[in-house]
């Protein structure tokens, strides 16, 4: 029980998937102009990250493992998520069009966001049985919500500030980015791992 | 000549894969913790980025339209897996300090990015030089980046100690926050180098203008 409690706060806060660990970072820095389009994003990102990793958990363990094609597993676990980045598109278009719209290029782009693929791995590497993965996934998404949303909301701000000209834009954001980060270090003295 | 010169300048400069485009952030920021470490993984990506750019461009015309993607991927996959491979071998210490960010090249936007945005549209000898050129950009600005931080948060580059033991290593620069800081301020440095030129360029447009009319 303490060990799951570990790995949810250390995957949300103390290793953020973003901030600390440095993975889907492109679509930070795309999807954050707005708080809305954030929490959407966040959203689909915590939906895929979880079955993403579940799956390719389970493929890796009772298929890929007793057939010896361990070195196959970049390839299969890619076409796992891109199978489910579009299961995942399908329904919300139907169900959230206005959100699918909001969404535009980076819910495919999911296919390429490392942080999926990045964890599906990493579940791997750190050898969790299926309820660690299944806690390990969604605390990492959890805290990619919390690290884009908060992001998000600064940015709508920073719109107001007076950003020297060859700050404007992605450079600035980098910047905030990175205090945020030195902020999201503080939580490092939280567990001692 | 010119035009290979001018192919492969254009990903080392004008359009910067990392800076301009702002694509492949997470293995620069993650990987430029050492100059070593940075070179490595240039390399993997700029031999993935070259091979999967040349492969697909020859067979581009025979690919299906709505097909492309996930063929791309398998292509792109299969470089990876080699690089690994390879790695694993011949270079186990740098492997394992690249850990994830080996397989992650799969999803590098980059790679994905020059694939679907040039390699499917050019000829191969043009996609050769266009991946050369954006691995060689990706190269130069992981390289400048790890440099700066190895030499600020460690005092040290390429493993060598650089000042006295008076100085202390501001360790921030190595940590997570100094990658964001160090970009960032990048970003806006080449920002205010091209909009300086632009200045200069349209001056001199001026200047010229006026002396055809005298």
């Amino acid at each position: 029980m303490l060990k799951l409690l570990i790995i949810t706060i250390d995957s949300m806060l103390i290793s953020n998937i973003i901030l600390i660990k440095f993975l889907g970072i492109c679509a930070y820095i795309g999807v954050s102009k707005k708080q809305e389009t954030a929490a959407g994003m966040g959203f689909a990102v915590i939906f895929v990250m979880v079955m993403a990793t579940i799956i390719s958990y389970l493929l890796k363990i009772y298929i890929l493992n007793p057939l010896k094609l361990e070195y196959l597993q970049t390839i299969v676990f890619i076409f796992v998520i891109a199978a489910l980045v579009q299961i995942v598109e399908i329904t919300m278009k139907k169900i959230a069009p206005a959100l699918f719209d909001a969404l535009g290029i980076y819910l495919p782009l999911i296919t390429t966001n490392c942080t999926i693929l990045g964890v599906a791995l990493l579940n791997i590497q750190k050898n969790y049985n299926f309820i660690e993965t299944l806690i390990f996934s969604l605390s990492t998404g959890i805290g990619y919500f919390i690290a884009i949303y908060l992001f998000a909301g600064i940015r709508e701000k920073l719109d107001w500030a007076d950003v020297p000209q060859p700050f404007k834009g992605s450079a600035i954001g980098i910047i905030t980015a990175g205090l945020m980060s030195l902020a999201f270090f503080g939580f490092s003295g939280l567990v001692k791992m | 000549m010119s035009n290979i010169l001018k192919k492969i300048l254009n990903g080392i400069w004008t359009s910067n894969p990392v800076l301009i485009l702002l694509l492949g952030f997470c293995p620069t920021l993650a990987v430029s913790t050492t100059l070593n470490n940075a070179i490595g993984m240039a390399f993997a990506a700029t031999f993935v980025l070259v091979s999967s750019n040349i492969v697909i461009s020859t067979i581009r015309n025979f690919v299906p339209n709505k097909m492309r993607i996930p063929v791309f991927i398998i292509v792109i996959a299969t470089f990876v897996i080699l690089v690994d491979l390879v790695m694993y071998g011949y270079f186990p210490k740098l492997h394992k300090s690249l850990g994830v960010f080996i397989p992650l090249i799969v999803v590098n936007c980059i790679v994905f990015g020059r694939a679907e945005a040039y390699a499917s549209k050019n000829k191969v000898f043009d996609s050769f030089l266009d991946g050369l050129g954006m691995g060689l950009g990706f190269l130069l600005i992981i390289s400048v980046l790890a440099a700066i931080r190895e030499i600020i948060g460690n005092g040290t580059l390429w493993g060598i100690k650089l000042f006295g033991d008076s100085y202390t290593p501001a360790i921030v620069a190595i940590l997570p926050p100094g990658a964001f800081l160090t970009v960032g301020l990048m970003i806006g440095g080449m920002n205010f180098i091209n909009i300086k030129n632009n200045e200069k360029a349209r001056i001199k447009q001026k200047l010229e203008k006026e002396k055809v009319k005298i």
